[in-house]
């Protein structure tokens, strides 16, 4: 009862996964905290008109919105393609019997 | 209509949790589904967790009545989810067995960190619990006619019904079929905006067509000397919430006595008309726009544009999104955005009037509105102490957690967590354009925000409100679930068996899960009431505060630093928890909710995370650093 019921087999790209994500998840927290500096520093940059009617502040956001998307299906790309090349990762959890 | 829909629709939810409780026989099956929740499935089901009462309302409201600001709690709930999946999900999901506290104890099996975490998850849960609650009771007073507290009191009781029948499974199905249908009838509702367009004069809803509020004009630039026939002035009120006028229309069968918000504007003083609710203190008795309120008396609907690219007389037809934003955007737009004073007058009455501004497009759609980016430097660190929140909290909320356990392996955590990636990232988008929509459509309750996105709704007829509000009270439900589930298995799970090593057998497990829902969801019914009337994403973002100053340090830390101990992930989760909640109920917003002068509170900050997520991995660091060497995990 007091074992991990639900145990993952070993998972050779974990190492691949665990760098990638990080750096990936830098390249965005660096374009999220662009977006926070700038609203503390100059939040009159925010107001630029970058398209007709439509600001910097729209844009960005709309933009840290989108690139959240890319960002996850260019990482469950790479990810898949790493499992596959070094074998394919544990498709289910071995189940034990509760005890 | 409305009431039939809502409640077919809670029979079926009930129905299907009393179906799933039938094969309910384990507690693996009970906390975490068994484990075998499809990835698509959990990926919606993760969305229907995620997109709460604060995400549905919250948001929509805020947008509705502070413009971008409101868009932001969209840009840092979502980016939270770039954490998630990049940082925890497949790491968490290896190390991890039902809870969060299996998580961060596996390196360790220390009976510290099942304690702390299990109370960690406990206090997050109940935070979160709080703004869903607030949710319910403003949802069903209109859906139902019910009052705010019997309205709570209903959800509550649902939800601990689907809870404690089948836990997990239900909760789980209940979650995808309210993610899915929450982001359908979103769309739903962004395409009938768009089709209607922007105009200076909105149809208001089906049954409250827009009133155009008057303005009247003063021959003085300092004394008061109305020009319109008329009215008559009673008496006026001049303090640091504004200058209001008591004004007698003399011309009614009954002479109605209201005040009016003085304006000081370049032809001089001019009087404007808005919504007023008086409260006798002798009596007790409301009176609203100078009338006794009634079923028939109350707040009429707000929020329109004055004039559109400079014309007070437009109307644009069919817009595309970018058309909305576009002609909003424009610095020539004025949108009345409304504002709140309070004030006793002369007879000591409490009075509460929401007055309108003028507030320019292109100032709307750019932060500063509720955030005050260009004063004082506590007000900017207030805004970075939440965006940090926002970005930090998803990944360390118990109720995200334990998804990550209901399916088959981690690579199926990772997929699911793309998939709630894409269904929440296209709900927020959606979220500006219901905002903007409440916003300009005279509709929006001006006592309160979170009812702006049913109330668009209802502006396009009785059977799209029937279905959003239908939508929204899933919304809550589906969160509510979770939440309980969460912390359910905090106490039977990581209390009784592994804190307390109970040995409880299987069922009697679930019986103490089960009871647990129940005490939970009572307490969550009793702060739901205690917090009516506070905006429910502003409530959330605090609970975000809570979950990334108690919980993501000790996550985060283990995953990527060596020398981290089990001393300081529990003094980590300790010290974070007790500061976050420190912050918040030393805040001036919580010093208002006491009815204490906020300006007193003695923590200027109104959001802590930017103080105690950095002073959790602090005190990680240090008393890791502390502690002996021995008691260093071996990581993998």
């Amino acid at each position: 009862m007091h074992e991990p019921q639900i145990e993952s087999g070993k998972d050779p790209a974990a190492l691949y996964k665990s760098r990638l994500g990080m750096r990936l998840f830098i390249a965005y927290a660096s374009l999220y905290g662009l977006f926070v500096a700038i609203n503390l520093v100059q939040p009159a940059l925010m107001g630029i008109m970058v398209l007709p009617g439509i600001n910097l502040a729209v844009i960005y956001g709309l933009v840290l919105i989108l690139s959240a998307l890319l960002l996850a299906l260019w990482y469950d790309r790479l990810c898949r393609r790493e499992e596959t090349r070094l074998g394919n990762p544990p498709k289910s959890n071995t189940i034990r019997g509760e005890d | 209509m409305v009431i039939g829909i809502f409640l077919a629709f809670v029979l079926f939810i009930v129905g299907l949790s009393f179906k799933l409780g039938k094969q309910t026989k384990t507690s693996s099956g009970y906390f975490a589904a068994g484990g075998q929740i499809h990835w698509f499935v959990n990926g919606i089901a993760f969305a229907g967790d995620y997109l709460s009462a604060a995400s549905f309302l919250g948001i929509c409201g805020m947008i509705a009545t502070t413009g971008y600001d409101g868009f932001l709690y969209s840009i840092g709930f979502l980016a939270g989810w770039v954490v998630a999946l990049l940082v925890i999900a497949e790491p968490l999901r290896r190390m991890g067995r039902y809870t969060f506290a299996d998580a961060v104890d596996a390196p360790f099996r220390s009976r510290g960190i099942q304690l702390m975490a299990a109370i960690s998850t406990l206090v997050v849960s109940l935070c979160y619990l709080v703004p869903q609650m607030v949710g319910a009771g403003v949802l069903v007073e209109p859906l139902l006619g019910l009052s705010y507290r019997w309205g709570v009191l209903m959800v509550g009781s649902i939800v601990i019904f689907i809870v404690t029948t089948a836990g997990m499974a239900s909760t789980t199905y209940v979650q995808f079929l309210k993610g899915g249908l929450l982001i359908v009838f979103s769309l739903v509702l962004v395409v009938v905006v768009c089709l209607r367009g922007l105009s200076t004069h909105p149809p208001g809803s089906t049954d409250h067509p827009y009133y155009q509020h008057r303005i009247l004009h003063s021959a003085g630039t300092e004394a008061l000397r109305i020009i319109e026939p008329g009215f008559r002035l009673i008496e006026e009120h001049d303090s640091k919430v504004g200058r209001f006028a008591l004004l007698e229309e003399v011309n009614q069968e009954i002479a109605r006595r209201c005040w009016w918000k003085v304006d000081t504007a370049n032809t001089g003083l001019r009087l404007l008309e808005g919504e007023c609710v008086v409260v006798s203190t002798g009596t007790g008795s409301r009176r609203i726009n100078g009338m006794p309120a009634s079923d028939t008396n109350h707040l009429r609907p707000v929020g329109s544009i004055a004039s559109l690219k400079g014309e007070t007389n437009a109307q644009t037809g069919p817009l595309s999104p970018v058309g909305i934003l576009a002609a909003l955007g424009h610095p020539d737009t004025r949108v009345l955005t409304w504002k709140e004073g309070k004030f006793n007058d002369k007879a000591g009455d409490h009075v509460t009037f929401y007055y309108p501004v003028e507030t320019p497009g292109d100032r709307l759609l750019r932060p500063g509105m509720k955030f005050k980016l260009e004063g004082t430097l506590l007000e900017r660190l207030d805004f970075a102490s939440l965006m940090l929140a926002l970005f930090l909290g998803t990944a360390a909320l118990p109720h995200i957690l334990i998804r990550y356990y209901t399916v088959p392996s981690p690579a199926s955590a990772r997929k699911s967590t793309l998939v709630a990636i894409g269904s929440i990232g296209l709900f927020y988008v959606l979220t500006l354009f219901m905002g903007l929509g409440a916003m300009t459509n005279g509709v929006l309750n001006p006592a309160d925000s979170n009812m702006a996105a049913p109330l668009l709704a209802k502006s396009f007829g009785q059977l799209l409100f029937a279905f959003i509000s239908a939508i929204a009270f899933a919304t809550v439900l589906g969160t509510v679930s979770g939440l309980i589930v969460a912390a359910s298995g905090a106490v039977a799970h990581d209390l009784a068996d592994r804190f307390l090593d109970l040995r409880l057998e299987e069922k009697s497990k679930i019986t103490l899960g089960k009871a647990a829902a129940v005490v939970i969801g009572a307490i969550g019914i009793a702060l739901g009431i205690m917090f009516q009337g506070m905006n429910v994403s502003f409530l959330v973002g605090l609970a975000f505060a809570v979950a990334a100053s108690a919980n993501l340090p000790a996550i985060v830390m283990i995953l990527f630093w060596k020398r981290t101990t089990a001393a300081g992930v529990i003094s980590s989760i300790g010290v974070g928890m007790i500061a976050s909640l420190t912050l918040i109920l030393l805040s001036p917003d919580l010093y208002k909710l006491y009815g204490l002068d906020p300006s007193t509170a003695p923590v200027a900050l109104t959001n802590p995370g930017i103080i105690s997520i950095p002073l959790g991995f602090l005190m990680l660091m240090v008393v890791s650093l502390l502690t002996k060497r021995g008691e260093r995990h071996a990581h993998n």
